[in-house]
């Protein structure tokens, strides 16, 4: 293993500068939603005082649960002291920094009051898991700030390894607590399970490294710097095994729900009878999300193609939003189980007459308010790498093997 | 200095002495008004708990009355909706307070009709999740929303097992002193708070359901009208098996 450098992305100025002018574009576009959706008020949104969280919460979730299992590859490095990830841990730390400010940004631009955000700044009711949650993205932003730091300036380098165990230890924790957002929620028949917690940990592993891959590989790409396959064939190895903790995960949640006659109508619903939630389960959050990309990783032929490694990253990223939106929409869509025992059969407030789900399509401004979070992410992320030392030269078979020498 | 320059003086004076009149006298006023309304400023205390027993056996179906009452003492019907909207969608959006249910049972296919709204938990989901604790519990059990400080996450409204709260989708023209109410921000039932704040003891639906069906009182009060009640016949709580002690109980489902 050589020493490794790294340098700011190199690409050509107009490349470069189109690349922020589209993603600009787009982040402009989900401005203006937001101004039309605040203006007017969510009327103009597909949200209703039934299903209160719409598409920006998909986006959000997905996002800021993909940030915290960005930095997983920097914490392989640091914390558990993988030699050939150490060089991967910048943009790792840089990517979990700007998908959380994605993923809050579409949040907060959604809130009824944004501009009262000051005041959730200043007003705390600490039994609330938001609440926490405020203080766990900031100080993971700031916790994984100081990580990059004490990864770029040598003279800071004998305090890295405990800020990048403090930062590994702070991103399990922010999950749980994103996690615990709906596994609090007694009332509902899809939340109020402490397996979510531990589930969205293990989804923000697969999430956060398929990010990583696509970006890792395209920056590389367009730059033409090398990665060589050892590099490649671990964090697709990961991806995989990721991706099948979550099938584990999904197979447990659903099967000790099976198990309770209360949960039935909740899981035929999802499962069988739920229209589109029942076809992004099967298809996006199952199928897309994890046998696909475990088929691809392990496929003897396919799985070392680097088409193969985008395909199956792709396909994580798809997946996982088709998994937050079932949980999100799927679990709001599913009428609450308010008197046990009997059928609501009229209802002035649409509680679910006969049974029947709660109608939800999303319209174009709240979509583009949650892909702007993505953009938002993505032209955070290619200014950092642009003004500072976040990629490897050269990642390389000879420059990042630790065993390159010996075999 | 000639007359002219005098007179434009003596005249900017006037002006000047009328405008602080005008700006000056609404506080004036208003501190007068509130010196003169002090017990209001008094914390409300926990010897009161404001409770409510329903009987569906009381409660006609088809009937609407404790709706319409409602909206009107809280200024819902205000509410219009916005111009260029979709009336389906909007009919899912629109705030209500309290809302009228048929039930049929599972087993035995018997119906039951009843008002449905905020339960006034001991113990409110609502409270627990909301991050700024603008949802709260006053100390006289009354679960009510703190408008100045919702920030429209509507987390209580994903936390509340009884589907009680709206939040406000559009822009509301035109509403009543007593209850304002802001574009982006959760509510719902209060229990005609600004009513009891004034020392009347009763809520508008109960007021408006000629059946009887209502009965709102202080539950820490054993003479009260509502804790007779609830000693005299049998009643439930709604998904009790949640233990969060409503406020509200019903009869006969």
């Amino acid at each position: 293993m050589k020493k490794i450098h790294f340098s700011e992305w190199g690409i050509d100025s107009p490349r470069y500068w189109g690349m922020l002018a589209l993603l600009g574009a787009f982040v402009a576009v989900a401005g203006l939603s937001v101004l039309y959706m605040e203006h007017n008020g969510h009327w103009v949104t597909g949200m209703t005082n039934q299903i209160v969280w719409g598409m920006p919460h998909v986006f959000a979730i997905f996002l800021i649960v993909a940030a915290s299992g960005a930095l997983n590859v920097a914490s392989i490095g640091t914390a558990f002291d993988k030699k050939v990830y150490k060089p991967l841990g910048r943009l790792s730390a840089l990517l979990a920094i700007t998908l959380l400010a994605g993923g809050l940004a579409v949040l907060v631009l959604d809130l009824g009051q944004p501009g009262r955000l000051l005041i959730a700044m200043t007003h705390y009711n600490f039994k609330s898991i938001f609440a926490w949650n405020i203080y766990l993205y900031m100080g993971f932003m700031a916790v994984v700030a100081l990580y990059i730091w004490f990864m770029m300036d040598w003279r800071m380098n004998k305090y890295y390894k405990p800020v990048g165990i403090l930062a590994f230890l702070w991103r399990i924790i922010l999950t749980t607590g994103t996690g615990s957002i709906f596994g609090f929620i007694v009332a509902r028949q899809g939340y109020d399970a402490a397996i979510l917690a531990p589930m969205f940990v293990i989804m923000s592993f697969a999430y956060g490294l398929a990010v990583y891959i696509l970006v890792l590989m395209f920056t590389f790409k367009v730059d033409g710097r090398e990665i060589g396959d050892v590099v490649l064939r671990r964090l697709k190895n990961l991806l995989g095994v990721f991706a099948a903790a979550v099938f584990y995960f999904t197979l447990v949640y659903h099967l000790t729900n099976l198990y309770g006659t209360e949960n039935h109508a909740y899981e035929a619903f999802i499962l069988r009878d739920g229209g589109i939630y029942t076809l992004l389960f099967w298809g996006g959050w199952v199928f897309v999300g994890c046998l696909l990309p475990i088929g691809i990783v392990y496929h003897p032929a396919l799985g070392k193609t680097r088409g193969g490694i985008i395909a199956a990253a792709t396909a994580v990223i798809l997946g996982g939003l088709a998994t937050v939106y079932v949980i999100v929409i799927g679990g709001q869509a599913f009428p609450m189980a308010i008197f046990p025992g009997k059928t609501i059969v009229a209802s002035g407030f649409f509680d679910g007459v006969n049974g029947q789900p709660f109608l939800y399509s999303p319209t174009l401004a709240e979509t583009l308010l949650g892909i702007g979070g993505i953009a938002l992410t993505l032209l955070l992320t290619f200014i950092a790498i642009r003004v500072l030392r976040f990629l490897p030269t050269s990642l390389a078979n000879e420059v990042a093997d630790p065993h390159y020498a010996k075999s | 200095m000639s007359k002219l320059e005098q007179e434009g003086r003596r005249e900017f004076l006037k002006k000047a002495a009328a405008g602080t009149v005008v700006t000056l006298a609404p506080g004036v006023m208003l501190h007068s008004l509130s010196a003169e309304a002090a017990p209001r400023t008094e914390p409300v205390t926990g010897k009161v708990r404001w409770g409510m027993l329903i009987d569906a056996n009381k409660c006609a179906e088809g009937c609407n009355d404790c709706v319409a009452a409602c909206d009107k003492e809280n200024g819902l019907n205000l509410v219009d909706m916005p111009e260029g909207a979709d009336e389906s969608l909007w009919e899912r959006q629109r705030p209500r307070w309290i809302r009228q249910i048929t039930l049929k049972d599972n087993l035995t296919g018997r119906l039951t009709s009843l008002p449905m709204m905020c339960q006034h938990c001991e113990e409110p989901p609502c409270a627990d999740v909301c991050p700024t604790g603008a949802s709260f519990r006053r100390a006289d059990g009354i679960v009510m929303v703190d408008r100045h400080i919702c920030i429209g996450c509507r987390y209580c409204m994903m936390a509340c097992p009884y589907k009680a709260r709206s939040f406000i989708h559009a822009e509301v023209a035109e509403k009543l002193t007593h209850t304002p109410r802001g574009k982006g921000c959760v509510e719902s039932c209060n229990f005609c708070v600004h009513r009891l704040d004034n020392g009347q003891t009763t809520t508008a639906c109960q007021d408006a359901c000629k059946h009887q069906a209502i009965i709102f009182g202080d539950l820490n009060d054993p003479q009260s009208a509502v804790s007779q009640a609830l000693k005299k016949y049998p009643s439930v709580a709604i998904r009790d098996d949640l233990k969060l002690n409503p406020g509200v109980r019903y009869s006969n489902i």
